[in-house]
């Protein structure tokens, strides 16, 4: 023992730390990657295929006869799906717009408008009888809806959808007039 | 004109560096001392240069040159001189240029040593710094949205481009006002706490270089270590001060009562810290005893990585917090620079590692020794670590695998924090007392009763005051414990020198601090510590709030104090706010103690910013916020009151803890 | 190592434990009678997160949505509701994350887990060297077998000379 108390031996780290030592370190640059390459980029892009989801509707909303709304149903049609909150200012300034379009179109019955109220407080319903908003609103409960689109969504954001089921347009921010609107809705119901 | 000069100051210095770099492995390759000298002097170069670059940013600041990009998005015509300045580092692109100007400061400095005994580290140390400046000189020249100088060009539809020169088909656009720097950082504390905390995270660059040096030359003893001690103290003051300055910026400006969130970004912040200060502590061990080289190397390879790897986390969109930068295209190069860092300096390390071997057997070390009090202390921080860290990443790796976010508030950190810390105020009151290697229960028994029987005094008085609360009581003792422990040490000390060489008792104390300052300055860290460690005990345990809608002259009481809302002004100052006031008296039991002035702030651009008015005293903090603003009226105005007993010592602890590390690290005549 | 094995273990559980306590603590609370007072309000929102901001308490927002949230808790309050339901409702309506830490279920059972069994990890491993430095320590200690570095430093060499003084003059 006595032997052991001078200078000890040369000994290198085991090939089982090794191992672990990397597998960890790279494990952890993987997640760092993923996370990365998920911050980097928007969840869904303008010509990728919208991933299914269903709507709850508030009370006294529907959508032929139903009280939510399955976006598969709709394919066929071209899809507005606007989000919004009562608390969110610019959303009061493109209301009318988006309603004064939905109005327009509502009739040829090949465009379906959709309101999504992005984790609002329980003043949904209030804002939507101030606007006088009729095309089909629900909340995005626990934000699974929003977390689709946008995982870091700012309302209002407006997703134009054509008839296949392809997401082609998005709108960060509010429009400025009802024509604009009309002009992307009328770019896809021109396609076939 | 003007910015074209300033980025091709940028890119002349990012090619000074490459070379410089280039030039010592040349030198190194080639065994010849002049490239290396080159290497080292182009190093030296690049501080003047990244002075220019800086220098001529803060320049266009100053004149309000709003057709660069960055100048319009965070100076305004009606913000302060000194506030346009220092908007140097209020965005991202400014604030990286900053970093390069700090690195290129200690890089300069560090070639200012005396190299001979050290020559073959020199080469090395060259390559890491200057490849590490080089990195951060290329954000700002590679990525247009990170280039402080580039401009605003309007082209012919009416698109806004980015650009240093004049792309075709465009004009020049210069709008007549920039945005102005976001409020919440219009604070004293905020423009100096970045600074603070930039330059604790590049100093660690130092230590590291020469840990990598060091290991790539095979010179395995404790060299590196006696070269970068006061290096390492430096950064570790300034990252201390940053972090510190940053609670102050919260507490004073954020309106929510605390100093500290449990943010993402704050943790951040805190992680190289928890590397950095046992670090501070084994590398003690190393230079007296010949051990833990391994350990050392750990703790500053990893400290080095997590300063890198908080800016990534902060900076690429990575992290969703409330600290405000945008994400942006850096974050890919800030991944593939921490890579490259981790994986080279564990490969070298795992290369070497025996060759690390300790001088000494550790057989003859006891449990109870100082040097295995140490490595306990680190196994805390290590754990401090891994609760924070996971705190951070298990969000992360969560919203990957099931694309919900999930938050981890104080609720997660308190608990494991609290042990932890207690653990290191009982190793904080032990380590002074044992002796080195063969320290046991018997001979730590024989020094600590003196120091424990007053801690139970002060205990027991504490007790019997009225202190029920059995975590604020246990961490009062241990506050105590530490205190004595590390004053007992003083006058032991202090009156050996008086015995034994006949000095009077007060010039004893003074040879004592000139004679060990690391000693000595560290024993005042360590009471600094424990100073703190009240004023968090006082508000973590016994802060107590409540809010109540005041109509003039009604009063609320919180804590035996009652406080009246007088009157209530609004009225704009000349820089474009709103401000509502509130004034209120403070009493206690019928005596007026002062008044509190609680204030809201409407920017021109909409951002309100709530400020709260703080009445400090040794005692305790009355903490007043004006909440819910749209509620105010004349006669009506909501308030939120904070009662936070012993926060002063907070800050208290924080001024004589600069003084610590200044007497610790303070240069010495003799090197 | 056995001994130290189950030791590390019932730690484990123990440490475990007071986690588990620890979340369990801010459960149910008294109900206040109509209507509820700013402090009731707002001892429910310290303990939830805005849902559009991040890591900003609820008490704590000054946004306008934050503050109508605070009025629904309020609205709840006056209801009846108690506080585990209000958090519940909160979960339900917008997700996990106003949660100040997440439930430990199903897999964030890891966020609870993965901490401590690191922690005991590298406890094991300094116990474990600690054992063996201990065994050889126990043996007699003779000054030259310490090696080249066994002379304290200078400033150790000063201070146990002067504690040696201090004994000689008891």
């Amino acid at each position: 023992m006595n032997e052991s108390t001078q200078i000890p031996p040369r000994r290198p780290v085991p090939v089982w730390a090794q191992i672990f030592i990397w597998t960890g370190l790279l494990v952890l640059l993987g997640f760092l990657a993923v996370a990365l390459f998920r911050a980097q980029q928007p969840i869904i892009k303008e010509g990728s295929a919208v991933p299914d989801f269903t709507l709850s509707l508030f009370d006294g909303y529907e959508y032929n006869g139903a009280e939510q709304v399955n976006l598969l149903e709709l394919r066929g049609k071209v899809v507005v799906i606007n989000f919004w909150a009562s608390w969110c200012v610019p959303c009061e300034e493109e209301a009318a717009d988006l309603e004064a379009a939905w109005r327009l179109y509502q009739p040829g019955g090949e465009v379906v408008f959709l309101g999504v109220d992005y984790l609002d407080p329980l003043n949904g319903l209030t804002y939507l009888t101030k606007f006088d908003i009729t095309y089909p609103n629900g909340p995005d409960t626990q934000g699974r809806i929003s977390s689709i689109f946008n995982r870091n969504m700012g309302v209002p954001e407006t997703y134009f959808i054509d008839r296949q089921g392809v997401l082609r347009y998005i709108q960060i921010g509010p429009f400025q007039s009802a024509g604009e609107i009309q002009a992307i809705i009328d770019w896809l119901l021109a396609e076939q | 004109m003007l910015a074209q000069f300033g980025f091709g100051v940028l890119v002349l210095t990012f090619l000074l560096a490459l070379y410089s770099a280039g030039a010592a492995i040349t030198g190194y390759v080639r065994k010849s001392f002049r490239w290396v000298e080159s290497a080292r002097l182009a190093m030296q170069l690049t501080f003047p240069l990244t002075t220019l670059a800086a220098g001529t940013l803060v320049y266009l600041l100053a004149t309000n040159h709003f057709e660069l990009q960055y100048v319009w998005s965070v100076v305004s015509r009606d913000m302060p001189l000194y506030l346009k300045m220092t908007a140097l580092w209020g965005g991202q692109a400014g604030s990286l240029l900053f970093w390069s100007w700090l690195m290129s400061a200690f890089a300069s400095a560090v070639t200012l040593r005396k190299w001979d005994r050290d020559r073959e580290f020199l080469p090395w140390v060259v390559i890491v710094i200057s490849v590490t400046l080089a990195f951060f000189l290329a954000m700002n020249i590679f990525f247009l949205d990170e280039n402080p100088f580039a401009r605003l060009w309007q082209t012919m539809s009416g698109d806004v481009v980015l650009g240093v020169f004049q792309p075709a088909g465009t004009f020049a656009l210069t709008p007549s006002d920039g945005q102005g720097l976001n409020p919440l950082l219009r604070h004293p504390g905020m423009i100096i706490h970045p600074p603070m905390l930039y330059l604790g995270f590049v100093a660690f660059v130092i230590p590291y270089a020469f840990a990598m040096a060091a290991l790539i030359t095979g010179r395995t003893d404790d060299r590196w270590i006696r070269i970068t001690r006061r290096w390492t103290l430096v950064a570790w003051l300034f990252l201390s001060g940053g972090l510190v300055l940053g609670m102050r910026w919260a507490y004073d400006v954020l309106g929510w009562g605390g100093y500290w969130g449990w943010d993402p970004v704050e943790i951040a912040a805190l992680l190289p810290w928890l590397f950095g200060t046992p670090f501070l502590h084994t590398v003690i061990i190393q230079e007296k005893r010949g051990m833990f080289k391994q350990l050392n190397m750990v703790l500053i390879i990893v400290t080095y990585v997590l300063v890198i790897f908080g800016t990534f986390l902060t900076r690429s969109g990575v992290l969703s917090s409330v600290h405000a930068f945008a994400q942006s295209a850096i974050g890919p190069m800030f991944f593939v620079f921490i890579g490259i860092s981790l994986i080279a300096s564990f490969g070298l390390l795992i290369h070497r590692w025996g060759d690390l071997r300790d001088e000494t057997s550790l057989g003859k070390m006891s449990m109870l020794s100082r040097e295995a009090l140490f490595l306990l202390a680190a196994l805390l921080f290590g754990g401090f670590f891994i609760v924070s860290f996971w705190g951070i990443l298990y969000p992360i790796i969560y919203e990957i695998l099931s694309g919900q976010k999930i938050t981890f508030g104080p609720a997660f950190y308190r608990l494991p924090v609290a042990v932890i810390l207690g653990g290191l105020m009982v190793l904080m009151g032990m380590a002074p007392l044992s002796s080195w290697t063969f320290g046991s229960l018997k001979t730590i028994g024989r020094a600590i009763w003196k120091p424990a029987i007053p801690s139970a005094i002060a205990a027991v008085t504490i007790f019997a005051l009225g202190m029920k609360n059995w975590l604020a009581l246990t961490g009062f003792t241990l506050v105590a414990f530490v205190i004595f422990v590390t004053l007992y040490e003083f006058w032991r000390a202090a009156w050996g020198r008086h015995k034994t060489q006949g000095e009077n008792i007060f010039a004893a104390f003074w040879n004592l601090f000139r004679r060990n300052r690391r000693r000595y300055g560290g024993y005042i860290v360590h009471i600094a510590m424990v100073i703190m460690a009240v004023g968090i005990i006082g508000i973590e345990v016994f802060q107590t709030t409540t809010q109540k809608s005041l109509a003039v002259g009604e009063s609320l009481e919180i804590s035996g104090y009652s406080i009246r809302f007088d009157s209530l002004a609004q009225f704009p100052t000349t820089d474009g706010r709103w401000v509502t006031r509130a004034v209120m008296s403070v009493s206690r039991d019928g005596k007026t103690l002062g008044e509190l002035y609680p204030r809201y702030d409407l920017y021109p651009d909409g951002q309100p910013m709530t400020i709260p008015a703080v009445r400090s005293t040794l005692a305790d903090d009355l903490y007043v916020v004006l909440v819910n603003w749209e509620d105010i009226s004349q006669s009506q105005a909501p308030f939120k009151v904070y009662h936070n007993p012993l926060l002063i010592w907070l800050w208290i602890g924080s001024y004589i803890f600069i003084g610590g590390i200044l007497v610790t690290a303070w240069p010495e005549k003799d090197s | 190592m056995k001994p130290v094995a189950r030791k590390a273990l019932r730690f484990t559980v123990y440490v475990l434990f007071i986690l588990l306590a620890a979340l369990q603590t801010s459960a149910a609370r008294a109900q206040t009678p109509t209507p509820p007072s700013d402090d009731a309000v707002n001892a429910i929102a310290r303990e939830l997160f805005c849902p559009i901001c991040q890591n900003t308490p609820l008490d704590v927002c000054p946004t306008e949505a934050c503050r109508q949230w605070r009025e629904l808790i309020r609205q709840m309050l006056a209801e009846g509701k108690s506080e585990a339901e209000i958090k519940q409702f909160f979960v339900d309506n917008y997700g996990a994350r106003v949660l100040s830490a997440p439930p430990a279920e199903g897999i964030n059972w890891l966020a609870y887990i993965v901490p401590p069994v690191m922690f005991l990890g590298g406890a094991l491993l300094l116990f474990q060297a600690f054992r063996t430095w201990k065994r050889t320590a126990e043996e007699p200690a003779d000054g030259a077998a310490a090696g080249k570095r066994s002379a304290p430093a200078a400033d150790d060499e000063y201070v146990s000379r002067l504690e040696a003084e201090l004994k000689k003059r008891r």
